[in-house]
């Protein structure tokens, strides 16, 4: 599979046309969703009332946008402007920060009822620069120690992603616990090449359960995209258009237009200098 | 889009800035309102969470004065509206949020903050 977090910064390799392209791809957009889905499960939430969740590299919103169409209010954080920005566009309601995770949080203990990330943290096992506090396992203990003050006890993240070894996997879970999680991985699909997804599955306190729940074995559902799948998506696209048109009063085209071009300035500001990154091999640090 | 739901969980995050860093004060802001669904038992399960005075107190720098001085202990439905239109439905699209304790600037823009750290603001 293809490793973009070998190849530049999040900021940079989601500039404004990968940040399009991303999110236009249906495939992608199937990917997400059904992960985004499987999260929400694992998540175990409270049935029936609406939550407040933190979206950690929210990206262009195909996460939120099930979070809203599961009713949830959300807080989403990103560290690409290119993609926040196509965030805007597609009118998500969730809060959106620009935001390096790596950095940590600012949130005030037992501020969410729960946390998902979606295809995101494989980014912090990358150094950015040669500077301690840019150094993998300082990035995650940061990461960890603000997120699991951010949320409420019981509770649970559940953030997927991608290892690429399980040494990987052993520094990011023994980095979760140090910082006070109890839980840890799910894997689904194990013997599938293409259906595996691997979750991280966080608690605070008893997280709600005794037990790491389980990951899915057996077969494969038909292909990613059966039918129920995109009838779902159908669905949602339907309910995001007309949502869309309910809205169109408060945020008009030039409302959006406005904030594009003043978000797309501000993004300019953050794009590093040519010479920092060019021809800089990239590789995990262990 | 920086809803005051937000801004009441938010603490500066800057190096060693752990006293008085809550909340962020806002300055040369601009809002705007925004309709949102209603939902009672959100807003319930959800005031708990709630640094009250300072929920007031921006509130008032937005211009709104809905909301009591004091958390109310009976909360009923027209208290929720306007708590519900104080959290949820006031949008602040520019301007900036300000740490009090190490003046740190978190600018606003598009009704997004900008919460990136220099190098020797990271914990
Ligand atoms: C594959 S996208 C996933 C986006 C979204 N969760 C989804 O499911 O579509 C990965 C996202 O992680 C973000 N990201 C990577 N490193 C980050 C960091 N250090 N802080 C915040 N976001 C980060 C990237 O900017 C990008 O939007
Ligand atoms: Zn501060």
């Amino acid at each position: 599979m293809s490793r973009p977090e070998l190849i530049a910064p999040p900021e940079i390799y989601y500039g404004d046309t990968e940040a399009q392209k991303y999110t236009a791809n249906s495939r992608i957009q199937q990917i997400q969703a059904d992960m985004t889905y499987r999260a929400l499960e694992l998540l175990n939430l409270p049935p029936d009332e609406p939550s407040f969740i933190l979206d950690i590299g929210c990206g262009s919103g195909l996460s939120g946008e099930i979070l809203d169409e599961q009713g949830h209010i959300w807080v989403g954080v990103d560290i690409a402007p290119s993609m926040l920005e196509v965030a805007l566009e597609r009118e998500v309601e969730g809060d959106l920060f620009l935001q390096d995770i790596g950095q940590g949080f600012g949130f005030r203990p037992g501020s969410f009822d729960g946390a998902i990330s979606i295809s995101v943290i494989q980014w912090l096992l990358n150094a950015e620069t040669s500077h301690p506090t840019s150094s993998p396992p300082h990035r995650l203990t940061r990461f960890f120690t603000t997120l699991h003050s951010a949320l409420k006890n019981p509770s649970r993240a559940v953030l997927q992603f991608y290892p690429s070894s399980d040494d990987q996997i052993q520094l990011i879970t023994s980095i979760a616990q140090k910082a006070g999680f109890g839980g840890g991985i799910v894997v689904d699909y194990p013997n599938s090449k293409k259906a595996k997804k691997v979750f991280l599955c966080l608690f605070v306190g008893s997280g709600g359960a005794q037990h790491v729940p389980q990951g899915l074995d057996g077969e494969v559902p038909e292909g990613a995209g059966d039918s129920v799948k995109f009838e779902k998506r159908r669905e949602r696209e339907k309910r995001r258009k007309e949502n869309g048109a309910k809205r169109k009063g408060v945020k008009d085209k030039d409302w959006i237009l406005k904030k594009k071009e003043l978000y797309r300035r501000r993004g300019k500001e953050h794009v590093p200098n040519d010479s920092l990154y060019t021809g800089r091999k990239r590789r995990p640090a262990f | 889009m920086v809803r005051l739901i937000t801004h009441n969980l938010l603490a500066c995050h800057v190096k060693g800035c752990t006293r008085n860093n809550f909340p962020l004060l806002f300055e040369n802001v601009q809002i705007e309102i925004q309709e949102s669904d209603f939902n009672p038992d959100f807003l319930r399960n959800f005031m708990p969470k709630l640094e009250w005075k300072a929920l007031v107190d921006a509130a008032r720098q937005l211009g709104d004065t809905s909301l009591p001085l004091e958390q109310p202990e009976m909360v009923d439905e027209e208290f929720l509206k306007a708590l519900h239109h104080v959290l949820l439905e006031i949008h602040v699209m520019e301007g900036a949020m300000v740490c009090q304790n190490c003046k740190h600037v978190y600018p606003i823009s598009n009704g997004i903050p900008n919460m990136l750290l220099a190098e020797h603001e990271i914990g």
